[in-house]
């Protein structure tokens, strides 16, 4: 069964058509790369999936395990099992790292009828979590994101992921701005929930993460439209050709 | 002034007349005040120091003298969160011995028993200041001797409208630290109905000495609440301010400094918390008359609904008091269409090397820093409730006084429960 399934998706920003009709399935358990140009849609379609405002739809539909995605509040859909790992991870002075993250899982928990979590076992599921990532257990001190290198910003996203447990995760370009070692805890973080019940969106304009996560299958995005679609060889081949060759293979 | 306030100043002073013979302390500071404040009366925003701030709805009210029982002031501490401390309790103005708990270990008199009224010179320039010198009847006097930890004292201030009545009250406390002294005073003021509250505080911090002042003023909403600190400060003394005010229909603190030994400091950590209709004032008159002191007004403004926050702050530095460090901020957080900030840093400089310095910002919530929060499964109300606290964070968290800060993050989290955004 799939997990998630777009359906001629199209989505614009201030007018301007981005997304000009996505067909793409995801089905349980697999994890799906998306690689295209810059400019190309990837971001856009990242945020239309978590719902941020600013994006209007004007066509197509998207249904997350059965639901109208498209017509949930972006908590809704955090609550059902959406995780987007931001490319650029907002910073929240202010707001201590620890208790971001239990309001998020506890507001989680409420959603799903779970029973919320307290400050100590929080902190005993947070502790294991980080030394999995192998990450300092310094970092639930910060304030989110404040004061953080781009590339602890990014393990703090996928710290948050491994808490969260979503069932589909949305790496949007996670990657860029990563020296090669956070960029392995990041695919490891990755790696650990990969499982029956874990999906992901990898979305990035490089092969090089993808040599850490292999997907199960690579989707070019050229122009707001998937123009080639096959297994993680064509992830290497674009590596050799480069977008440019594709762009015109497709015209 | 205008008419109407008029009208509603000669109220005062015909009380005034009607009281005299009764009122404790010496007549000819009573007398003094009372002609200033015949002079000057209510002033009306025509008046530089009052032209955010209308009185005019006090002209609409006629108020009278507390009857004495003070029951539903008296209620109210029911909500004044518990502690061991020393605690001082006045309702509707009026020192409550049997519902206060005394140090041992140092000084502490009702103003009536110790009423001191002629130290303060700013009621030329301070027309609330005058009214209460006119009118005041109790309040405390603390007096922590030289070198001296007092530790903690908690002044509670309560207040209710009588049966539909208007009541009005004008409290006078002394905080008299002598030099090396050192206190922590808790501050919380309620009130529930028509009142006005109208106290004033003086401290006097000798050499050395330390006030750490926290407060909570969080009255009704129709309710007048017209409050003065004058502080005073020696060489090195240090005055530590953290008011959290959530407001009355109209609030004004006032606070006159003078700096006059070297090397004191003085800062002032305000948040103003505001509603509905509230309209919210601090207005910080600062003077430095000695070198190498500093002052810092830090304001953090959250106002929703068509509620109103004011800032105004006026350092004057005089010619010699060099090395002076000055510093205003008022920062606002505008929730709704109709919130509205005004702000009105004031400097006026006469010795050539001080540093001194102002800024302002107003702004709403991050519709970035909303989202991520909403993305992590947090609702709408939840998160921004998250990032309101945050912005007041810095106020927060830095009142060194454990009990004290919790005193205001209850505050505010209870402030949330009450009104979803």
């Amino acid at each position: 069964m799939a997990l998630l399934e777009i359906e001629g998706l199209r989505a614009e920003v201030e007018g301007k058509e981005i997304l000009r009709g996505i067909d793409l399935i995801l089905p349980i358990g697999e994890v799906h790369a998306i690689m295209g140009p810059n400019g190309s849609g990837k971001s856009t379609l990242a945020y239309v999936l978590s719902g941020r405002e600013g994006y209007r739809v004007t066509g197509g539909a998207v249904r997350f395990e059965g639901r109208d995605l498209l017509a949930m509040e972006p908590e809704e859909r955090a609550a059902s099992g959406l995780f987007l790992a931001f490319q650029y991870p907002v910073e929240l002075p202010g707001v201590g790292n620890a208790n971001f993250l239990r309001t998020a899982l506890n507001a989680v928990r409420r959603a799903r009828g779970e029973k919320e979590i307290d400050a100590v076992n929080f902190l005993k599921e947070a502790r294991a979590a980080l030394r999995r990532l192998s990450m300092a257990d310094e970092m639930l001190k910060r304030n989110v994101n404040v004061g953080f290198s781009g590339g602890e910003k990014k393990r703090n996203e996928v710290f948050q992921m491994a808490l969260l447990k979503p069932r589909l995760a949305i790496l949007d370009e996670t990657d860029s701005g990563l020296d090669i070692d956070a960029l392995k805890i990041v695919a490891d973080g990755v790696n650990a929930l990969r499982g029956k019940d874990f999906s992901a969106l990898v979305i990035t304009h490089y092969q090089r993460l993808l040599d850490h996560i292999v997907p199960d299958r690579v989707h070019v995005l050229s122009a707001g439209r998937i123009v080639r679609s096959g297994g993680p060889e064509l992830a290497k081949a674009l590596e050799a050709s480069g977008y440019a060759g594709l762009a015109a293979e497709a015209a | 002034m205008s008419a109407v306030l008029q009208e509603a100043a000669e109220g005062f002073s015909a009380r005034f007349r009607k009281l005299a013979p009764r009122l404790p302390g010496p007549a000819e500071a009573r007398l003094r005040a009372a002609s200033s404040f015949r002079a000057r009366g209510f002033p009306d925003t025509r008046d530089e120091a009052f032209r955010f701030t209308n009185l005019r709805p006090l002209a609409d009210l006629s108020f009278a003298e507390p009857d004495g029982a003070d029951e539903a002031a008296l209620a109210l501490l029911a909500r004044v969160p518990a502690s061991e401390w020393p605690c001082l309790v006045f309702a509707n103005g009026r020192f409550r011995a049997e519902r206060s708990r005394l140090p041992d270990d140092y000084h502490v008199a009702a103003f009536a028993d110790e009423p001191v009224l002629d130290s303060i010179e700013a009621e030329e320039s301070a027309p609330l200041t005058a009214l209460n010198t006119m009118l005041a009847e109790d309040g405390g006097v603390i007096s922590v001797p030289a070198g001296a930890d007092a530790g903690t004292l908690v002044l509670v201030s309560l207040g209710a409208g009588e049966d539909g009545r208007a009541v009005d009250f004008h409290p006078r406390h002394r905080v008299i630290l002598a030099a090396g002294a050192r206190l922590a005073l808790i501050e919380i003021v309620l009130g529930e109905g028509v009142y006005l509250h109208n106290p004033v505080m003086e401290a006097s911090l000798g050499a050395g000495a330390r006030l750490m002042h926290v407060k909570l003023q969080n009255e009704s909403a129709r309710a007048f609440h017209l409050s003065s600190l004058h502080v005073a400060l020696d060489a090195r003394a240090a005055y530590e301010g953290f008011s959290l005010i959530c407001g009355a229909r109209l609030a004004r603190s006032e606070i006159h400094a003078d700096i006059k030994g070297t090397g004191a400091s003085l800062a002032m950590n305000v948040a103003q918390l505001l509603d509905g209709e509230r309209h919210a004032d601090t207005t910080a008159f600062v003077r430095h008359l000695a070198p190498g002191c500093s002052s810092r007004q830090a304001v953090k403004n959250v106002i929703t609904g068509r509620a109103q926050g004011v800032f105004q702050g006026k350092i004057a530095v005089a010619r010699v008091a060099q090395k002076t460090d000055g510093y205003q901020m008022n920062q606002a957080l505008l929730l709704s269409d109709e919130a509205q900030v005004n702000s009105k840093p004031e400097l006026e400089i006469f010795a050539d090397d001080v540093k001194c310095s102002h800024g302002a910002t107003v702004g709403a919530l991050d519709p970035e820093q909303l989202f991520y929060l909403r993305s992590r499964g947090v609702p709408g109300d939840e998160a921004r409730a998250i990032l309101v606290r945050a912005f007041l964070a810095e106020m927060l968290e830095t009142v060194p006084h454990e009990w004290g800060r919790s005193v205001l993050e209850n505050a505010v989290d209870t402030w949330w429960k009450d009104r979803p955004l």
